[in-house]
C-alpha cells in the first residue's frame, strides 16, 4: 500500500515534469502549427538560467591564504563571492542558497524575450511551410543552442543545489497517520508537484478567463476568421511564443535541484515530450496535460521491481507501448481536435 | 540516347589508359608490399590516432583524454619536463620522437557511440595512416574499435573501459587495456565495505541495464556476498532513465541497509543525487546506518553530483593524490599531476592518467621490440612488467592483455578543500587481491580466447 | 533506354559515373597538402556515403512520394543489420545471404510496423513508428541482449559456426566477402602527389547504390509512384474516388523498410558489427533531415543530403587546434591566434554546431534542399546564357 502511494507520488512528481514541457509545446503547436524540435532545448536554456544565476552570486575573487596549499603544493587561493561585500556574508549566503528561486525572477524575462525573438526572427517566417522544414529549422537551432552551451558549461552535469530549507524530506506516514517514516518524500519535488500545478492553471485561467486567451482560442481554432475581424493575431501569437518559451524555461529552473542539468538534458525530454503531446491529442492543453500525468505515472509503476519479475524490461517501453494502444484505440489520442496535424 | 553510350566497361578502359599513360612508376602499390599496416618506414614522423568523445555526455572525459594524449605527445617528442618518463622503470624511450620519429596525432569524436567510433577509428587507418588507436569512455565503443584494430592491423590501447567484456569474452591480440575492471572494483572494494559497515548488511542494487552493469552488479554481488552481505533486490534501470525516483522509493521500502548503485555517467550523478534526495543517506535500517555504494567513481561525475558525493565508498583505477598520500610507491604520480597541472591548471582525472600511460607504454614497447609492426609490439607488451607510471609495480598479462595492478578505494570527502579535491583515499588495494585467472568465468571463460595477432597488410 | 525517359537516364548516367569515379572525386586535394584534411576518399567513408545514400533513397520512397513522415525507419536498418551479423555467423562470411536476410527481415518487420502504423496518419502516424523504433533500441540494448550483444552489439568471432565456410586456418580470421572476394581489399593508385584508394567493399556498395536509385526512379515514374503521390496531395479525394490508399502506402513504407534493411546488410558486410545505438531515435531523426536537407520528394536530394551530413560527421569534426594551427601558422602571431579563435568553435568538437547552422542556413534560404540550391545555380548559368528570356520564362511557384 504504501509503495503504491510513493510510485503515485513519484508519478505526479514524474508527470509533471512532462505536462509542463508538454504543455508549452502544445501551446506552440495549437496556436502556431508549428512542429518545435527546439522547445527540449528552451527547457534546458531555463536549467541553465538556474546555473548562470548561482554562477552570478558566486563571482569570487580570489585572495591568497599562505597556511594552506594546492594540489601543485603552491599557496592556497580562496574565493570569496563579490555578493559578501555587497550585501554582507550572511545575506550574500543567503541569496547563494536560494539561488534557484532566485533565478525565476531573472528566466522569466529572459525566456520570454528568447522566446519572442525566436518567433519573430525565425518561426514567423516557416508558418506556411511544410511541417518537414520547421523540423528541420528548429532541430538546427535546438543543435546550435545546445553547442553554445556546451561551449560555455561543458558537457558535464552542474550540480545545482535546492535551498537549504528545502533539501529535507516530508513525512507523509506520519502526517496521514500511516506510521512514522513510512512514506517520505522530498520537500523540493512536492515544492516543483505544487509549482507545475499552479502554471498549469495559471495557463488555462489566463486562455479561459481573459479576453487575449479567448482570442488566441478563437485563433486556435480558426485563424483566418479572427484575423479578419480585424484582430491583430500576429502580435498575439508572438506573445503566446513567449508564453510557452517561459513556461519550458521556468520547468527547467526549477527542475535543476532534481537532476544536474547538463547540456544535452532538452533532448533527452524533447522525444518524450512529443510523445506525451501526441497521446493527449494534438491541439488539446488538457490533454496533454492529462497524458502528462498518466504516463508518468504509469513509467513508476512500470519499474516496481514485482512488475519487473513479471514482464522484465518493461520499463524500457512502456510509455511506448502505451502510446501505442492509446493512439490505436484513440485515434486521436486522448482529447485531441480533428485534422490538426492529421495531414 | 547518346548518353547510355558511356558505358562502364569504356569508363574503365579510359581510366586504365589515363593512368597508364600519366602516373608512371607506382601507380599500383597493393598493401602488400607493406609488411604491415601503416608502416611508418618511409617517413619521419609516425601518427597517433586519438578517438575519444568529443559530443554526447562524456565530452568533458573526452576533452581530459585528449588534454593528456597532448601532453604525452610532447613528452615524447622531447618537449616539456617528460612527466613520468623520468620515473618510468624502462628507460627505452628517449624524448625523441619515437624510433627517432616524431609524434604526430590526428583526433577523432566517438560520440559515444560504437559506430560513430568505428567510422573515426577506421579513418584514422585508412586515411591518416595511423599505426595506433586509442583511447574512448566507454566499454561498448571500446569493444567495437578494439575489434576493429585487430581486423586492421593496428594495435588499440584502450581508454576508460571498465566492463569485464574488453578484456574477457571479447578480449583480442592486438587490443591492451590499463584500467581496471568491473571484478577488479569487487574484490577491492568488497573488503573495505565489510569492514567499515560490518558483514551482516542487506543490499539493495540498482543496475545500469546493459553489459556494463551487469558485470559490474555481477562482481559486487559476488564479492559481498562471499563476505556475508546479503542481496535484497537487484533492479535494472534504462541507460535513458533521467528521473530514479520510481527506482529509489522502493528501496526505502525495503529492508535493505546498503543502496550499490550500478551506474555511470549522468546514470550514476542523477541516481545518486536523488537517493540523497529521498534522505537515505539520513535513514536508519536494522539499526545500522544506510549506506550508499557507487563502484566505479570518476571525478567528472563527483563533480556532477556535487555534494551528494560526501562519505560515499568507490573504487578508482588511479588519484592524483596517490602519492602525496601513501607514499613513493606509487612514484609517477607527482611527476605527471605536475606537468599536467602546469600545462592545465588542475589536477588530471583517471582517464586523462590511463590515456597518458597507455601512450607512453605503446611508445616504450615499439623502442623495445624496435619496430612499429603490431605483432612486434604485442610480443613486447605482452608479460610486461613495470613501474614509475602512478599505480606501483605493474604486469601486462600475456594471457588476456590486462594490466594488474593496485586498486584505489575511495570516498567522497566530507569537507572538500578545492574543488579538485572530492574524494579522499581509503586503501589501495594490494594487486594479489584483485587478481584472477585468466580462464575465470566472469571472463569468459576457457572459450575466450585472444587470437593471433594481425599485422595487416 | 532501361525503361527511363532521357532527362532520368542522364540522371543515373552522373550518378553511376560519380560513383565509380568517386575514389578520384574524393581526394581532389595531395595527400600531404594543409587541404588532405578536407579529402573524403578513403574507404571507410565512401562506404557510408553509398550506404547512408541508399537509407535515404528508401526514406525518400516513403516521405518523398506519399508524405508520411516515419521518425522510426534506423529501426528497420538497425534490424537488417543484426539479420545480416546472424547469416554471417551462423552461415557464411559471405555478404549475399547475409544482405538479402537483412532485406527480407527487415521487410517482415516494416510490414508488421507498417500495418499498424499506418492506420493513423500525420504526426499520429510519426509517433507510432517513433514507438516502435524506440521499443526496438532500448530491448536491443538491454533485454534482448542474448540475442543483440546489448551495448557491447556483436561481432564475428573466431569461434562461430559458419556452416558453409570451411574451418579456419590457425591464425585465419573470417573476412566478409563476395565469393572469396574480400571486402576490406583495396588497391591503392599514386599519381605525382596523389593518392587515390579503390576498395572492393566500395565498388559493391556504390553498384548497390545505382541498382537502388535506377529502381527509385522506376518507382517515382510507375504508376504505382503516381498512386503514392495522390495519397499525398490528397488522401481524402482519393478515397472518394472508390481508392484505398492504405495498401499502397503500406507497399511504399514496406519497400522503404526494404532499402533501410539493404543499408543495413551493407553496413554489416562492409564493418563486421552491430551495436544498438544504430536503432536510437536520433539515428531515424537523421534519415529525415538528410532527406529534407537534400531536397525531399526529389530523386537526387536524399543521396546529396546523406553525403553532406556523412561529410561534416567525419571531416569536420577531425579538425582540431595542432591540425588549425598548420593551417594558419604563416600569419602573424597575434593574427593567427585571433583567427583560429574564432573558427575553433566550428570545427573538431564544434562540428555540431556548423552542423546546426548548416541545417537553419540551407532550410531558411533554400527552401527545396540542396537540389534547389542546384536548380538556383543552373538557373543563374542559363539566365547568364539567354540573359533575356530566363526572368519572364521561369514561371513563379
Amino acid at each position: 500500500m504504501d509503495a503504491i502511494i510513493l510510485q503515485i507520488l513519484n508519478g505526479l512528481d514524474k508527470g509533471s515534469a512532462y505536462a509542463l514541457i508538454a504543455l508549452g509545446l502544445t501551446l506552440i503547436f495549437g496556436t502556431l502549427g508549428v512542429v518545435n524540435f527546439a522547445h527540449g532545448a528552451l527547457f534546458m536554456i531555463g536549467a541553465f538560467c538556474a546555473v548562470t544565476v548561482s554562477r552570478i552570486l558566486t563571482l569570487s575573487y580570489t585572495t591568497v591564504d599562505e597556511t594552506r596549499t594546492d594540489f601543485l603544493g603552491n599557496p592556497m587561493e580562496i574565493e570569496v563571492p563579490y555578493i559578501h561585500n555587497l550585501v554582507g556574508q550572511s545575506a550574500g549566503d543567503f541569496m547563494i542558497d536560494w539561488a534557484v528561486p532566485i533565478s525565476i525572477l531573472f528566466a522569466i524575462p529572459v525566456m520570454i524575450a528568447i522566446g519572442v525573438i525566436m518567433e519573430r526572427g525565425l518561426i514567423k517566417h516557416f508558418y506556411k511551410r511544410p511541417h518537414a522544414d520547421q523540423i528541420l529549422v528548429t532541430f538546427g537551432l535546438a543543435i546550435v543552442l545546445q553547442e553554445i552551451i556546451k561551449f560555455y558549461y561543458g558537457a558535464n552535469p552542474i550540480p545545482t543545489p535546492a535551498p537549504s530549507a528545502f533539501r529535507g524530506s516530508f513525512d507523509f506516514g506520519a502526517f496521514l497517520g500511516l506510521g512514522a517514516n513510512s512514506i517520505i518524500y522530498p520537500y523540493w519535488r512536492l515544492v516543483y508537484f505544487a509549482f507545475s500545478l499552479v502554471i498549469i492553471g495559471g495557463v488555462f485561467a489566463f486562455l479561459r478567463y481573459t479576453t487575449f486567451g479567448m482570442v488566441v482560442r478563437a485563433g486556435m481554432a480558426d485563424r483566418e476568421t479572427v484575423g479578419l475581424l480585424g484582430i491583430n493575431i500576429d502580435r498575439k501569437f508572438t506573445i503566446m511564443f513567449g508564453i510557452a518559451a517561459a513556461v519550458a524555461g521556468l520547468a527547467g529552473v526549477m527542475y535543476t535541484p532534481i537532476n544536474s542539468p547538463n547540456y544535452h538534458m532538452g533532448m533527452d525530454f524533447l522525444v518524450l515530450s512529443f510523445v506525451v503531446v501526441v497521446v493527449g491529442g494534438m491541439g488539446s492543453l488538457v490533454g496533454a496535460v492529462l497524458a502528462g500525468f498518466l504516463l508518468g505515472i504509469l513509467e513508476s509503476f512500470a519499474s516496481m521491481a514485482a512488475v519487473l519479475e513479471t514482464l522484465p524490461g518493461i520499463n524500457q517501453i512502456v510509455i511506448y507501448l502505451v502510446a501505442i494502444i492509446i493512439l490505436l484505440t484513440r485515434p486521436r489520442g486522448l482529447m485531441g481536435r480533428k485534422g490538426v496535424m492529421e495531414e | 540516347m547518346s548518353t547510355s553510350n558511356f558505358t562502364r566497361r569504356g569508363m574503365l578502359k579510359t581510366s586504365a589508359v589515363a593512368g597508364a599513360g600519366l602516373a608512371v612508376p607506382t601507380i599500383f602499390t597493393a598493401s602488400s608490399v607493406a609488411a604491415f599496416t601503416n608502416d611508418p618506414a618511409d617517413q619521419s614522423t609516425v601518427t597517433l590516432g586519438f578517438n575519444v568523445p568529443q559530443s554526447g555526455p562524456y565530452a568533458d572525459e573526452g576533452a581530459d583524454e585528449l588534454r593528456a594524449y597532448e601532453l604525452a605527445v610532447e613528452h615524447l617528442n622531447g618537449e616539456g619536463d617528460g612527466g613520468m618518463m623520468q620515473t618510468f622503470s624502462s628507460k627505452a624511450l628517449q624524448g625523441n620522437g619515437i624510433m627517432g620519429k616524431k609524434v604526430e596525432y590526428v583526433t577523432g569524436d566517438t560520440q559515444t557511440k560504437s559506430d560513430a567510433a568505428r567510422a573515426t577509428a577506421k579513418s584514422m587507418i585508412e586515411k591518416d595512416g595511423a599505426v595506433i588507436i586509442t583511447g574512448g569512455s566507454s566499454s561498448g565503443v571500446a569493444v567495437a574499435v578494439q575489434a576493429l584494430c585487430q581486423e586492421a592491423g593496428v594495435i588499440f590501447m584502450a581508454g576508460l573501459t571498465h566492463a569485464n567484456d574488453t578484456t574477457g569474452k571479447d578480449r583480442k591480440a592486438n587490443g591492451f587495456r590499463h584500467f581496471f575492471n568491473s571484478w577488479m572494483s569487487g574484490a577491492a572494494l568488497a573488503p573495505v565495505l565489510t569492514k567499515e559497515y560490518g558483514t551482516d548488511r542487506k543490499a539493495y542494487h540498482l543496475t545500469a541495464d546493459y553489459n556494463w552493469g551487469y558485470t559490474t552488479e555481477e562482481a559486487i554481488r559476488n564479492s559481498t556476498e562471499a563476505l556475508g552481505w546479503e542481496t535484497v533486490n537487484a533492479v535494472k534501470t534504462p541507460l535513458t532513465q533521467t528521473d530514479f525516483s520510481a527506482y529509489i522509493t522502493p528501496v526505502l521500502q525495503s529492508d535493505a541497509d546498503v543502496l550499490v548503485l550500478n551506474h555511470y555517467g549522468n546514470n550514476m550523478v542523477n541516481s545518486l543525487t536523488n537517493a540523497v534526495q529521498f534522505g537515505l543517506r539520513d535513514k536508519m535500517v536494522n539499526d545500522k546506518k544506510f549506506e550508499i555504494v557507487v563502484p566505479l567513481y570518476s571525478e567528472l561525475m563527483a563533480r556532477g553530483a556535487g555534494a551528494a558525493v560526501k562519505g560515499i565508498f568507490g573504487s578508482q583505477n588511479w588519484d592524483w593524490k596517490l602519492q602525496k598520500q601513501l607514499g613513493d610507491r606509487y612514484i609517477g604520480t607527482d611527476a605527471f599531476v605536475k606537468s599536467f597541472g602546469e600545462k592545465y591548471g588542475f589536477p588530471p582525472s583517471q582517464a586523462a592518467h590511463t590515456c597518458y600511460v597507455q601512450t607512453l607504454l605503446y611508445a616504450d614497447a615499439v623502442e623495445r621490440a624496435g619496430s612499429f609492426n603490431p605483432c612486434a609490439v604485442v610480443e613486447a607488451l605482452e608479460g610486461f612488467e613495470f613501474d614509475g607510471l602512478g599505480n606501483g609495480p605493474t604486469l601486462y598479462r600475456a594471457e588476456d592483455h590486462q594490466c594488474f595492478k593496485d586498486v584505489v578505494v575511495v570516498r567522497g570527502k566530507e569537507n572538500p578543500e578545492n574543488e579538485f579535491d572530492l574524494v579522499e583515499i581509503v586503501e589501495a588495494t594490494p594487486v594479489d587481491q584483485v587478481t584472477y585467472a585468466p580462464d575465470a568465468p566472469e571472463f569468459g571463460g576457457a572459450d575466450a580466447k585472444l587470437g593471433e595477432c594481425n599485422a595487416g597488410a | 533506354m532501361l525503361g527511363l525517359t532521357r532527362k532520368d537516364a542522364i540522371l543515373l548516367a552522373i550518378v553511376t559515373v560519380v560513383a565509380l569515379l568517386a575514389p578520384f572525386i574524393l581526394n581532389p586535394f595531395p595527400t600531404n597538402s594543409g587541404f588532405a584534411q578536407f579529402n573524403a576518399g578513403y574507404p571507410d567513408l565512401m562506404q557510408r556515403f553509398a550506404i547512408f545514400g541508399i537509407f535515404a533513397i528508401g526514406f525518400n520512397i516513403l516521405f518523398g512520394l506519399t508524405g508520411y513522415l516515419s521518425f522510426g525507419h534506423a529501426a528497420f536498418l538497425g534490424v537488417g543489420s543484426y539479420a545480416g551479423i546472424w547469416m554471417m555467423k551462423l552461415l557464411t562470411a559471405n555478404i549475399i545471404p547475409g544482405i538479402a536476410a537483412s532485406i527480407v527481415v527487415a521487410g517482415l518487420f516494416a510490414l508488421i510496423v507498417g500495418f499498424i502504423s499506418l492506420r493513423r496518419s500525420g504526426i499520429y502516424f510519426a509517433i507510432l513508428t517513433l514507438a516502435f523504433a524506440q521499443m526496438s533500441y532500448a530491448l536491443a540494448y538491454s533485454v534482448l541482449t542474448p540475442i543483440t550483444g546489448g551495448e557491447t552489439g556483436l561481432q564475428l568471432k573466431l569461434n562461430d559456426p559458419r556452416v558453409l565456410d570451411g574451418a579456419l586456418a590457425p591464425g585465419e580470421r573470417a573476412h566478409a566477402n563476395l565469393f572469396g572476394l574480400d571486402m576490406t581489399s583495396s588497391i591503392e593508385m599514386h599519381f605525382g602527389a596523389w593518392q587515390f584508394t579503390f576498395n572492393t567493399g566500395y565498388y559493391i556498395a556504390a553498384l548497390v547504390l545505382v541498382l537502388a536509385f535506377y529502381l527509385s526512379i522506376r518507382i517515382f515514374r510507375s504508376p504505382f509512384g503516381m498512386m503514392l503521390r495522390a495519397i499525398k496531395s490528397n488522401n481524402t479525394r482519393m478515397t472518394y474516388t472508390g481508392l484505398n490508399a492504405r495498401p499502397y502506402a503500406l507497399a511504399a513504407f514496406v519497400i522503404s523498410g526494404m532499402y533501410a534493411g539493404l543499408a543495413g546488410g551493407l553496413m554489416v558486410a562492409m564493418d563486421t558489427q552491430v551495436g544498438p545505438e544504430r536503432m536510437f531515435w536520433t539515428a531515424s531523426g537523421e534519415v529525415v533531415l538528410m532527406t529534407i536537407l537534400g531536397g525531399a520528394g526529389t530523386l537526387i536530394g536524399p543521396v546529396l543530403g546523406a553525403g553532406l551530413i556523412k561529410y561534416m560527421e567525419n571531416i569536420i569534426s577531425k579538425i582540431n587546434s595542432g591540425i588549425l594551427h598548420e593551417w594558419f601558422y604563416w600569419m602573424p602571431d597575434g593574427l593567427e591566434d585571433f583567427v583560429i579563435t574564432l573558427v575553433y568553435p566550428f570545427v573538431g568538437k564544434g562540428w555540431h554546431l556548423t552542423l546546426g547552422i548548416v541545417f537553419m542556413l540551407v532550410v531558411i534560404f533554400l527552401p527545396g534542399g540542396l537540389v534547389e540550391g542546384g536548380q538556383r545555380l543552373r538557373r543563374l548559368a542559363q539566365g547568364k546564357r539567354a540573359k533575356k528570356s530566363a526572368t519572364q520564362t521561369n514561371p513563379a511557384e
